[in-house]
């Protein structure tokens, strides 16, 4: 079974060189810290940064560089700064090549609900359902089941949606699965982890190939 | 001959501001935020106020001060976490909140701005963001109209503006407020610093002034952070 920075750790083995990438708040923004060394990856940040870097050294934080965290963040060498309309547009216009987000729910067919639990405080979608609306490729970080037990990968979703559709690829503390004709297919699955395990924590509709190699972290 | 924008402090910067009227107020957190004029609107006691701004800051600092006096009576944002007060009186019914995703929010600011009355996004589409907006297929793609927002007054924090009310925006603190800018009615500007006409390079401009119609310098910017994150110095 994988912590939260091992998927991380896999969910980077996804990215490109010469990627521009946005990172949900969470597992997601653990990806950063396992880029390799060398590729050529620009973190977006959808506040206005491109070019967005580690944390700063104490002491020299800056109260107007910030990510979309609120955290406190640096730049790095040709980073660039924009307005949130170019922020989005950028989203939208599909010129980002990859966002990672997290999830409460993904369905079968794709939809995802991160943003509302109905009899709770609302906080708001901030840039969820922009960034799900138009991206090509998402991948979903989160865990395989709720705290209950229950399973996050469903046939329908049961919380509002953030957006329909959309989601391409979810890697959980379990498994990696692709999302298409209406079906999650298992790609890979944890060290240590069997297929039996994954099929009962699988409430939606799941395809089982015949060779289901482990991860190679 | 460069039109003159500049006015004292944000008293003058904030004379006409009446009950009920419609706000922007930029920032993104508590980053860029115009705290000057948050802090006269308070002291003005204004009441019944619509606005629109990402988020509403923390229970003491940004718009979580007019929260306390209770002086908005609707918040038009797409995050709105970090704030008790804002949440007492959201699940007590005092306050009215409609939630737009960030990308729309500013979208329809800037359209607000650009003279663009309405618009098609796919953002939201299949959500309850879609319930009663018309829906349109473009290339096979289902998109959802959102209009355009204006507002009485916009208020905007820059680094730095001369006389003329050319902004210009340090690092991520310029998020929402180019867009708010340009939809105000009256946009009232407070910067850091105030340089005389002629000094910041026109090639560098971020709000063009004739976008602005106030502007003052603030002095003794609190710039609070809201999440203080640091790495140990390298040995």
């Amino acid at each position: 079974m994988l912590t939260k920075n091992d998927i991380a750790k896999r969910i980077a083995q996804e990215v490109q060189d010469g990627w521009y990438v946005n990172l949900g708040i969470g597992i997601p923004t653990l990806v950063a810290n396992y880029i390799p060394d060398g590729m050529e990856v620009e973190f977006q940040s959808e506040n206005g940064i491109l070019g967005m870097g580690p944390f700063p050294v104490e002491g020299t934080e800056d109260a107007d560089l910030i990510n979309a965290g609120k955290q406190t963040i640096t730049a790095m060498p040709g980073a660039v700064y924009f307005d949130s309309a170019t922020s989005f547009a950028m989203i939208r216009g599909r010129h980002v090549q990859l966002t990672v987000l997290g999830a409460m729910e993904v369905s079968a067919t794709g939809d995802i609900a991160n943003w509302k639990i109905p009899g709770h405080m609302v906080k708001g979608m901030g840039g969820a359902m922009d960034l799900v609306a138009s991206a090509e490729n998402i991948i979903v970080a989160m865990m395989h089941t709720n705290k209950r037990g229950d399973s996050k990968l469903l046939p329908a979703c049961s919380l509002p949606l953030t957006g329909v559709g959309c989601v391409r690829r979810v890697v959980t503390n379990l498994a990696v699965l692709d999302i298409r004709d209406g079906a999650f297919h298992l790609v890979e699955r944890a060290p240590g982890v069997s297929v039996e395990e994954i099929q009962q924590a699988t409430a939606g509709s799941l395809v089982v190939p015949d060779q289901v190699p482990e991860m190679a972290l | 001959m460069a039109i003159t924008k500049t006015v004292r402090d944000a008293q003058q910067a904030c004379e006409g501001v009446q009950d009920g009227m419609t706000l922007m107020l930029g920032g993104f957190g508590l980053c860029g935020i115009p705290e000057h004029s948050i802090a006269e609107l308070q002291r003005l006691g204004v009441k019944d106020l619509v606005c629109i701004s990402n988020n509403a800051g923390v229970d003491d600092f940004g718009l979580g001060r007019l929260l306390q006096g209770r002086q908005i009576r609707k918040m038009i944002s797409s995050y709105v976490g970090e704030n008790d007060e804002f949440e007492r009186q959201m699940l007590s019914g005092e306050l009215e909140v409609d939630l737009i995703p960030q990308g729309s929010l500013a979208e329809r600011c800037r359209a607000g701005g650009a003279g663009i009355p309405a618009f098609f996004t796919p953002a939201g589409y299949g959500t309850e963001v879609a319930e009663g907006k018309e829906v349109r297929e473009f290339d096979g793609k289902p998109h959802i109209l959102e209009t355009a927002l204006t507002a009485d007054f916009a208020f905007v924090k820059a680094w730095k503006g001369d006389a003329a009310g050319n902004l210009v925006y340090k690092a991520t603190a310029r998020n929402f407020n180019p867009m708010m800018a340009m939809a105000g009615r009256i946009t009232v500007a407070e910067v850091e610093h105030l340089v005389p006409v002629g000094e910041l390079d026109p090639n560098e401009i971020h709000t063009p002034g004739i976008f602005v119609q106030r502007i003052f310098e603030g002095a003794n910017f609190e710039k609070r952070i809201e999440q203080r994150t640091v790495r140990p110095a390298q040995s």
